[in-house]
């Protein structure tokens, strides 16, 4: 190529004698490319593209097994072959069963909530650095890619409720007016999730190692969370220092996962919840849910880049 | 370029715009783009295990100088561009042609400089928000939705979408899952829902090169009628019949920088005598 490089055509300008650029571009209205939005505009924005939220929420989730000869059976499949693994291993081999009564929708409600908040963690940590491409082409608030992930896992958790309630009435738990209170509990833990997710997208949009890191953490997490057996029945013996039992107590998956059996099973009493577990419940809902989304916000225009 | 630097005089008064010169979309002001790709240190250790750790344990100046590498890609381009325009972008590959629409677009960073633009303008790359698992009519609806359409937008624009396509001429494919496409059913469905959308500005990169020759002939007639709704059109192509035929002007841009900037003819004439034999 460098053969010709020598002897560049002089550039060709039409415009002489053009105004300063800046002036030129305040005089007609023009913005610069690429700036973040205010925090009010960003929600306004992320309002307007609510049905494409919703739609790739959707899309993802129908996507996901349409390979599959079982096809949308999976959704209910997956999370029952999981709660029967956990089942096999804690209820027949660690006979934790006895600690509990009712001990199936027990485990059952805990591994579904968990899940519920786990997949939206690992989701929200790929939510921007797996959709580069995505965010590379279009333009929209970048917020609605974790927020659409909490939503798929939402919609996923809904299949799974399905499910959990058969085996509730399978398991001879009598349906009560409390079931109406899976309502908010799952409001206020898709609100944490959605939080989460954003925090956990921006991380992972700048390092993209943590989605290589997050299983162990959530591993965890789940096992300190009494996803299969109760914490109270566990630790009454044991005498675990103040400040070891203020965090077990106020873990948010805990909470969560205590609110919704309280809700569930009637054998789970007002008194097995931690103490102030819905004034819990709502502080990490708000905490996590504006939290997460101001953090996410901050970073509006580096997402994707560089 | 160097005229373009020594114009901030007469600031007491507003320049008046000439009447007959229409209002400018995109303005981009002395714009430098440089790349960092981390990980490509040294040509010989690039991404081994020990290269990471001692990317890791070096903070700061460190850390800048061993582990990142920078390409400048874009050198000092201006140019302004005004409504009803259609641009064509030339030069080889690697010259920054991309590089340059993604920064006008707003999704890459600038380095030095400014872009201003009139609205948010778009690239027309909607591929990226489709699901191959999803059957075509999905991915219209999904496709019109991530471009910010509203619902029933998409609803009035949906029959026209899927004609323009032309993907239901040999059945009812738009039924199917988008797999089941072949490679050039599957460009013209995604050059038809990217181009269903009214754009102010709108970034076209190389997307003609795809479909027969008959989809190719309605994908400019298509262009032409964007133009025609007071939008500009910047058009990547390395195909110079299909710049002739779409775009009156043209920038050429080589190693980065802008080598020429004016009508089609004038900058093709010089463009092919550059590349000369490669044609």
């Amino acid at each position: 190529m460098s053969q010709v490089l020598d002897a560049p055509p002089a550039p060709h300008r039409p415009a002489a004698a053009a105004p300063d650029p800046a002036e030129l571009a305040a005089l007609h209205g023009l913005t610069v490319s690429g700036a973040r939005p205010t925090l009010p505009g960003y929600v306004r924005q992320l309002w307007q593209r609510r049905h494409f939220i919703t739609a790739f929420a959707t899309a993802k989730l129908t996507a996901q097994y349409s390979q599959a000869k079982l096809g949308q059976v999976w959704q209910v499949m997956t999370p029952l072959l999981n709660a029967a693994v956990y089942y096999f291993i804690f209820g027949l081999l660690m006979n934790t069963r006895h600690d509990v009564p009712d001990y199936v929708p027990f485990l059952v409600t805990g591994v579904f909530i968990f899940t519920f908040t786990q997949s939206s963690v690992m989701a929200g940590t790929r939510a921007i650095a797996g959709n580069l491409g995505l965010v590379r082409a279009l333009h929209f608030p970048r917020a609605a890619l974790p927020i659409s992930f909490s939503l798929q896992q939402l919609q996923q958790l809904l299949f799974s409720m399905g499910a959990l309630v058969v085996i509730l009435l399978c398991f001879g738990v009598p349906p009560t007016l409390s079931w109406f209170l899976v309502v908010p509990v799952l409001v206020l833990q898709f609100m944490f999730n959605t939080g989460l997710a954003l925090v956990m997208a921006r991380l992972g949009s700048k390092t993209p190692d943590i989605a290589q890191l997050m299983p162990f953490v959530l591993r965890t997490w789940m096992y300190v969370s009494g996803v299969m057996w109760s914490i109270d029945a566990v630790l009454k013996d044991q005498h675990l220092p103040h400040v070891l039992q203020v965090l077990l107590e106020c873990n948010p998956a805990a909470i969560y996962i205590d609110l919704m059996r309280f809700a569930l099973i009637d054998s789970f009493h007002w008194d097995q919840l931690p103490h102030l577990a819905w004034a819990w419940a709502i502080g990490w809902a708000l905490l996590a849910g504006v939290g997460g989304f101001i953090y996410f916000w901050k970073a509006e225009e580096t997402y994707g880049r560089g | 370029m160097a005229e373009t630097t020594a114009t901030t005089t007469a600031t007491d008064h507003p320049a008046p715009t000439p009447t007959h010169t229409p209002a400018p979309t995109v303005i981009v002001d002395e714009v430098d783009i440089v790349y960092r790709v981390h990980g490509a240190g040294s040509p010989s250790g690039r991404g081994s295990a020990t290269a990471a750790l001692t990317r890791i344990l070096k903070r700061g100046k460190a850390r800048e100088e061993s582990g990142v590498r920078k390409v400048h890609a874009v050198k000092k381009v201006s140019f302004t561009a005004r409504k009803g325009e259609a641009i064509g972008l030339i030069g080889t590959n690697g010259s920054g042609k991309s590089t340059l629409l993604k920064a006008i677009a707003g999704l890459l960073p600038v380095e030095n400089g400014r872009i201003f633009t009139d609205g948010q303008p778009s690239l027309l790359g909607v591929n990226a928000a489709l699901m191959n698992d999803l059957t075509g009519e999905r991915n219209v609806r999904l496709g019109g939705l991530a471009m910010g359409m509203s619902p029933q937008q998409v609803q009035e624009r949906y029959q026209e979408i899927v004609d323009f396509s032309g993907i239901n001429e040999k059945g009812d494919f738009i039924t199917l899952p988008m797999r089941t496409y072949s490679s050039g059913m599957a460009a013209r469905l995604r050059f038809s829902i990217g181009s269903a959308k009214d754009h102010d500005v709108l970034l076209i990169d190389e997307a003609l090169a795809t479909g027969d020759r008959s989809f190719q002939k309605r994908s400019e007639a298509r262009i032409r009628e964007l133009r025609k709704r007071a939008g500009t059109v910047f058009l990547v192509s390395h195909n110079n019949k299909s710049i002739r035929d779409t775009c009156e002007r043209v920038l050429w841009l080589e190693h980065g920088e802008l080598r020429m900037d004016g009508p089609t003819a004038d900058v093709l004439k010089e463009y092919e005598r550059f590349t000369g034999g490669k044609k």
